[in-house]
């Protein structure tokens, strides 16, 4: 009981790390707390549920789509409508609210374009469902996938960004957008890669998701939040620190719902947040 | 003088308006007064400090839902004081773990606040008390709301204008500007935001309360409506979030705009809806009222150039 519970928050853990890397380079590089990220994991999760049931697109080959085209979204949503606010923004304060108030409208933009194209119920599929064992707990080989997937994206992009030139340059704008300039960055191209990167995170979070959970249109709130949490509680901007967040929340979230009540699983990541703003708001790993 | 008298005879015609209009006609006054009391109310902390509060409809629905919790149990005028507590109790936990913070958290704790507290409420009614949904029946009428509702928005924008002119509101405006600077001169940071969400959440709390017998019959999901936090936002903005009449300016053409698209386009108005924020956003940042006055001083300036 208790492993199974392990294994599984494990893999829960797994996807949500991947949605909290996408938003803390959307926020930690490209400086926009955009609340719209759920919205745009679910896209990314209705697309594959699409491609699957209408085209009978094995997922993985609908994967390999899904993430470009998330960057390719990312890419035009920060050129046509992030650009010009941090423009205007300058250097003071401004582009926080106004990031938070724009991304705020498109939330709801997308949620009612989803709404109307694909209802408010609930969605799965049913796609390599058979159990595995894996230590003698059975766990369906769609969630393993799952856990492969953000295990690799989650890797290679901790690895290009410790170790690679785009990596150092990436992190100099994270650190200080004010200086990155003098040593010949264009603080604006990085910015808009930031953005794009992490809007694809987002999309290739969110086809994990719908591979192995039920979700709806309305749930983008959630994953949000969850993704938020995460970010602040790794740390804005750090990478391991959201890698590790975010497993420990998937197992805390599972532990949960098995434990306690399925419904109760937001509350769950709502006192971790509490927590940690009581105790760390500089993050597990941040220093002030 | 001038200042006072115009809108105590505005808020006297107002009191007298139901008399002349149809059902359907107080329905929308209640509506639009109620969305000016929620915009205005919003304002008094969001609109001054900048601090964005989306957790309008948490406190919004936990008036109503104290209301269809207490209503059999209490009198009425003790069940609205009640609701009240409730909400002023939830700004406290709300704003103490993030008011001493930066902004952003303050934003992300109140984005998920309704979402949060739907859940909780769902959970605790399915799984103690069994029942999920309750009715109200509290002896009020559609005029009876329509007055305490008129009485809670005139007193909402009396305080915003009574807190303009206070070290209070002085304070919060420094804060808005620029925080480092309030603290070197000596404003108590978190104690100036913590009264001004305490008081911006009892009036929004008790705005729920207020019109929850309208509904009759009352779920989480109903009253924890993300849309209420929407409306408030926009409206507010749209009129201007730091002006003593801008969130009403907003509140009134946005709920009669709203209302005609969700009756036309019942599927597709929460598009249109997101849009139009996005427009203001862009458009109009600080507002009609700062649009106009921008205008204004154009045109003096080619005057006398």
């Amino acid at each position: 009981m208790f492993l199974t519970t392990l294994i599984l928050g494990l893999v829960l853990g797994g996807t949500y790390a991947l949605l909290a890397l996408g938003l803390t380079l959307q926020y930690g590089i490209a400086r926009i707390m955009n609340l719209a990220y759920g919205e745009m994991t679910l896209i990314a999760a209705f697309v594959l549920v699409t491609l699957f049931q209408q085209l009978g697109l094995s997922p993985l080959v609908a994967l390999l789509l899904i993430a470009p085209a998330g960057y390719v979204f990312g890419w035009l949503l920060y050129q046509g409508m992030m650009r010009p606010l941090v423009k205007r923004a300058g250097a003071g304060g401004r582009l926080e609210v106004d990031s938070i108030l724009a991304t705020f409208g498109l939330l709801f933009v997308i949620q009612g374009v989803l709404l109307l194209a694909f209802g408010a119920n609930f969605t799965s599929i049913s796609y390599l469902d058979q159990g595995i064992s894996v230590f003698g707990v059975p766990v369906a080989l769609n969630r393993l996938i799952a856990l492969g997937i953000c295990v690799l994206a989650g890797g290679a992009l901790v690895l290009a960004l410790a170790k690679t030139r785009w990596g150092l340059v990436m992190r100099a704008v994270a650190l200080t957008p004010g200086s990155a300039p003098l040593v010949g960055i264009d603080v604006n191209r990085v910015a808009r890669q930031g953005f794009a990167l992490g809007t694809a995170l987002a999309s290739v979070a969110g086809a994990s998701i719908a591979m192995y959970q039920t979700f709806s249109a309305t749930a983008g709130v959630d994953y949000t939040m969850k993704a938020l949490v995460i970010v602040i509680m790794g740390g804005v901007g750090n990478v391991g620190g959201a890698l590790f967040a975010g497993l420990a929340l998937g197992l805390l979230e599972t532990f949960v719902a098995t434990a306690i009540d399925p419904g109760l699983t937001l509350a769950a990541t709502f006192a971790i947040f509490l927590i940690v703003l009581l105790w760390r708001p500089q993050g597990l790993f941040g220093a002030r | 003088m001038t200042r006072f008298i115009l809108p105590l005879i505005a808020l006297g015609a107002l009191a007298f308006l139901p008399g002349f209009v149809s059902e359907y006609g107080l329905g929308l006054l209640i509506g639009v007064v109620t969305y000016v009391t929620l915009a205005s109310g919003w304002a008094l902390f969001s609109g001054q400090t900048h601090y964005i509060s989306l957790a309008t409809a948490a406190f919004y629905g936990v008036g109503a839902y104290s209301v269809a919790v207490l209503n059999e149990a209490l009198p009425y005028g003790l069940v609205l004081l009640c609701a009240g507590l409730i909400g002023a109790v939830m700004a406290l936990i709300v704003g103490l773990s993030t008011l001493r913070l930066q902004g952003v958290y303050f934003v992300i704790f109140s984005f998920g606040l309704a979402e949060l507290v739907r859940q909780l409420i769902t959970w605790y009614e399915v799984n103690v008390t069994g029942t999920l949904g309750r009715y109200i029946f509290v002896d009020v009428t559609a005029r009876g709301i329509y007055w305490q509702m008129l009485a809670l928005g005139a007193a909402t924008i009396a305080l915003t204008a009574w807190m303009q002119r206070a070290r209070i509101g002085m304070a919060l405006r420094v804060i808005g500007d620029d925080e480092a600077v309030a603290a070197h001169s000596g404003i108590n940071l978190a104690r100036a935001k913590l009264v001004a969400f305490v008081l911006s959440a009892v009036i929004l709390t008790l705005a729920g309360a207020i019109t929850s017998p309208r509904y009759v019959y009352v779920e989480p999901a109903i009253v924890f409506n993300p849309t209420v936090s929407f409306l408030a936002v926009i409206m507010a903005l749209l009129g201007g979030a730091n002006r003593l009449w801008g969130p009403a300016l907003g509140a009134v053409p946005l709920f009669l705009a709203f209302e005609w698209l969700s009756i036309h386009f019942p599927d597709t108005y929460p598009i249109f809806l997101g849009l139009l924020f996005i427009g203001v956003v862009f458009i109009l940042p600080d507002g009609v009222l700062a649009g106009i006055d921008k205008l204004r001083a154009r045109g003096k300036g080619k005057g006398t150039s």
